[in-house]
């Protein structure tokens, strides 16, 4: 992808950058400029309004990737995911540090910034979001269990 | 001076080796390399993680424990000696994927092991001179031995954000000073895939005379002696050169008992030091002295004076993830697919 | 609008063409349905080529009028319009082809499909097939087309109950079928042991679940029906040509077990036709994966969502029901060299009708459909052929 296309779409790649619309409340990844819900209405043409997705949601359907995507072959097997947001929008991610035999339909999730891929040993590094289990962190201070 | 951390996050990959299983590639003994270095595992980046990655995460974390708005941060530097581009900053991206920018000053810098310790002077600098509010100074690294080398039983992937500021600080810095000279014990020249050493002499003229130089410098300045402090944390290229050089300045195992953390995930380089800081907050209570000292090679030391403030108490350490939950646990790889992931298998091709 | 008969067809084998270019089997399919329509270049009006990525996969782009000039036909400096729709593209060009005869802008044009796969290394093929998705906001975050259709499946599977056995039998039908096809890419039988020990492609798919990367060319003759009888003792009509689209990328379906743009085109080609799913007796169906099959078998309307599977494994699409699905191989065994599969799938069915199929010749034959789809569904095109009366 030239390098124009993918920095481009930064704001959405690195930071979940969504569209709500500011007439049905529905949010939108990508971004839209007309609300596919109000569209035959042309209520929506300049009120959707920005909104950056929180990165967490749920798994609501997964599969275990072996012939892989360009830029992934040194994770396979890998998992990718249709993610649902808790504000709506459902995004198609890989779920990174965790085995494939532990992700269920449900498994909750949360956007962590990884490499993409790269243009090759001499060309720029593509960045973007994927998605890691969402645990719950130890507190500070608990024993060690180890 | 009034500046001190605001918040802190920590990162760590998931995934380690074991110096047995490092040894057992090479013919060498791994158990006994291990004990020697008091490296008991070591962390391994998944091959979608580099310095740019791991230094997102920390600072993600920071901003979230801090419930801090990215737009208030006046500059972000990057400590690391495993920038993914020669040319072309990891600050930017940083600074990009966490919200900051467009209206701050970024950079990357280079120290060896001390480029964190050296963005968190250049913070305080900043705002101690008000000319920022709020500085973010990173230490990580994604380092690597080569194959066979003692090296490969220590360098491992971290990293560590802080956030210098003047309000809400929960952890007062109240002096740092450096000590630095012309010291060639380790290096790499560019262009160069792996690091390399001057062996035993990384050791007297190098790790331990300017760590101790550089703490005796800043106990001297802050009229401090090693029974002022609750804590201390140095640069810690493996477990055993910290644990010598506490015992020569005449620290207890108990001071540094949060600080060091490199026997459970290696040396994160430019992380290791902000790493056991990290884990030294996660664990301490207000009006509580810390003494840091870090250390790069080539070579110099960063000893800070901090102490931590009311302010700890109303902060909710628990919105992040603690570094003990790093120390503990893991995806052990064997050699082949460690071997993969640090890209050490010629592919073929171009 | 004039009602349009399919006159002739033409078809390459498919597979593995090793010695044969692009323009060679493109020609060989289009000259041959020619022939079969009896109709010779001067009758000509226009020509319809379907491909979804001669310009990735051969640096060639403008491909109609190159098939044009190639079959001797510069000279007459006809129409000639090239159609793509990712894997949909072939069907899509017979919509364009049915249009321009149905309006009476055109009498007599060809509707052609070609793509020429083994031209490229195997992982180039996949990420060309990848292309159809959506490269922006799937692909680039590690989708691949089988992995899209496999997320699909986990879903159903999920949803209904449909077990990787059910989806098997698909792959198992469509190799049955295909050893009886001598114009098919793969003529060998396969087990549901075969199928499931295949290696993982992006499970619950394994290798014996995808549709293979193939060469081919397939071609048809339209005409008004009004004349077909001057043509061929079988005129085939087409009681319906119907496109219908839905969302880029599967995540942003309401329901991904549900291809919205199958359902559509399907609702709106019966009643275009008058007729009903209980009406069709022979069925081409996009079967790019074994879940793409069920998905589609529910979509069209031959059973209600989510009983495909059980339903598959009854035999009801497979014999012992009203319908047969995919008595050529379908595009697990017959093959998928993209653009050409649409066209492919119409000459199957017309040969059906005709009572033309041989071997694999289902009896008493009167109504057949075709169905194809780009992507993971952006696109779906729903044919309804029917034995016109003299």
């Amino acid at each position: 992808m030239s390098i124009a296309r993918f920095w481009r779409a930064t704001p959405q790649r690195y930071n979940l950058g969504a569209s709500k619309c500011t007439v049905c409340q529905q949010v939108y990844f990508p971004p839209r400029t007309v609300c596919p819900n109000c569209t035959h209405h042309r209520e929506s043409i300049g009120k959707m309004q920005p909104l950056q997705l929180s990165g967490d949601g749920e798994v609501i359907s997964y599969t275990i990737v072996h012939d892989a995507a360009e830029g992934f072959e040194m994770q396979v097997p890998y998992v990718l995911a249709l993610v649902r947001t808790d504000e709506g929008p459902v995004l198609t991610g890989a779920v990174v540090d965790v085995s494939p035999s532990e992700v269920t339909i449900g498994l909750r999730v949360r956007a962590t910034f990884r490499k993409l891929r790269e243009e090759g040993k001499a060309g720029v590094i593509h960045y973007g979001y994927k998605f890691a289990p969402r645990e719950t962190a130890p507190a500070p201070g608990a024993p060690p269990t180890g | 001076m009034d500046a001190g951390v605001v918040s802190y996050g920590a990162y760590v990959p998931k995934y380690r080796i074991a110096p047995t299983e490092i040894g057992s590639v090479w013919g060498a003994d791994g158990a006994a390399m291990g004990q020697g270095l008091y490296i008991v595992q070591k962390s391994v980046p998944s091959p979608d993680e580099d310095t740019i990655t791991i230094s997102t995460e920390a600072l993600r974390q920071a901003l979230q424990r801090g419930r801090i708005d990215p737009q208030s941060i006046g500059a972000l530097y990057v400590g690391s000696e495993s920038h993914p581009y020669a040319v072309k900053p990891t600050a930017t991206i940083v600074a990009q994927a966490v919200g900051a920018t467009p209206h701050l000053t970024a950079a990357d810098f280079e120290f060896a092991c001390k480029a964190g310790t050296a963005a968190i002077q250049t913070c305080l600098g900043l705002v101690g001179a008000r000319m920022i509010d709020l500085g973010v100074a990173i230490g990580t690294d994604t380092s690597q031995g080569a194959p066979g080398d003692a090296l490969e039983y220590s360098a491992s992937a971290g990293g560590a954000a802080f956030v210098i500021g003047r309000t809400g600080v929960i952890a007062r810095i109240h002096h740092t000073v450096s000590y630095t000279t012309d010291t060639p014990d380790f290096w790499r020249r560019e262009g160069q895939r792996y690091p390399s050493h001057s062996g035993r002499f990384t050791g007297e003229p190098a790790y331990f005379k300017h760590v101790t130089e550089c703490a005796h410098h800043l106990m001297e300045v802050a009229k401090t002696t090693p029974a002022s402090y609750q804590h201390v944390v140095f640069h810690q290229p493996n477990g055993k050169f910290p644990q010598r050089v506490g015992k020569q300045l005449g620290f207890t195992d108990d001071q540094m008992r949060y600080g060091l953390v490199t026997p459970f995930i290696g040396n994160t380089y430019s992380g290791a030091a902000l790493i056991g800081l990290a884990n030294v907050l996660d664990h301490a209570d207000p009006g509580e002295r810390i003494l840091m000292v870090g250390y790069g090679s080539g070579a110099g030391s960063d000893a800070f004076d901090i102490e931590t403030t009311p302010e700890l108490k109303r902060f909710d350490r628990a919105l992040g993830p603690s570094v003990e939950s790093h120390l503990h646990g893991g995806t052990f790889l064997n050699y082949a697919v460690y071997a993969k992931f640090r890209g050490k298998i010629h592919m073929g091709g171009t | 609008m004039r009602e349009v008969a399919v006159l002739g067809t033409g078809m390459t084998r498919f597979g593995e063409l090793w010695d044969r270019s692009f323009r060679e089997i493109g020609i060989e399919a289009g000259l041959q349905a020619l022939v079969d329509a009896k109709l010779s270049s001067k009758d000509l009006s226009a020509l319809y080529l379907g491909s979804m990525a001669s310009g990735p996969l051969l640096d060639q782009e403008h491909i109609a009028p190159l098939i044009l000039d190639y079959a001797g036909l510069a000279g007459r400096h006809l129409p000639a319009i090239r159609i793509e729709g990712g894997g949909a593209s072939g069907a899509l060009a017979l919509h364009q082809g049915y249009l321009a005869v149905a309006s009476g802008q055109y009498d007599y044009v060809v509707v052609g499909g070609a793509e020429k796969l083994t031209d490229v290394p195997d992982t180039t093929g996949n990420q060309i097939a990848s292309a159809s998705a959506d490269h922006e906001w799937e692909v680039v975050f590690g989708a691949t087309l089988p992995a899209l259709w496999a997320l699909i499946a986990r879903r159903h599977m999920h949803q209904y109950g449909t077990t990787p056995e059910q989806l098997a039998q698909v792959a198992v039908h469509a190799h049955a079928m295909g050893a009886k096809n001598p114009l098919a890419h793969y003529r060998n039988r396969l087990t549901v042991a075969q199928v499931l020990g295949a290696s993982r492609v992006a499970e619950p798919l394994g290798m014996f679940d995808c549709a293979p990367l193939s060469d081919g060319a397939a071609a048809v003759v339209l005409g008004p029906l009004s004349e077909a009888k001057r043509h061929t003792d079988t005129p085939i009509r087409i009681a319906a040509s119907s496109v219908a689209t839905d969302t880029m990328a599967l995540q942003h379906r309401r329901d991904p077990t549900v291809l919205e743009s199958t359902r559509v085109a399907a609702q709106n080609a019966f009643r275009a036709a008058r007729l009903t799913p209980s009406d069709v007796q022979v069925a081409e169906i996009h079967d790019g994966y074994t879940i793409s099959a069920l998905v589609a078998l529910e979509d069209l309307g031959f059973v209600e969502k989510g009983q495909a599977g059980p339903a598959f494994e009854r035999g009801e699409f497979t014999g012992r029901g009203r319908l047969m699905m995919n008595p050529s191989g379908g595009l697990k065994a017959q093959g998928r060299p993209f653009g050409a599969v649409g066209v492919a799938q119409v000459v199957e069915i017309v040969r059906q009708l005709r009572g033309a199929a041989g071997d694999r010749q289902v009896p008493n034959v009167r109504v057949g459909l075709t169905h194809d789809v780009g992507g993971t569904g952006a696109t779906s095109v729903v044919h309804l052929l029917e034995r016109g009366e003299p």
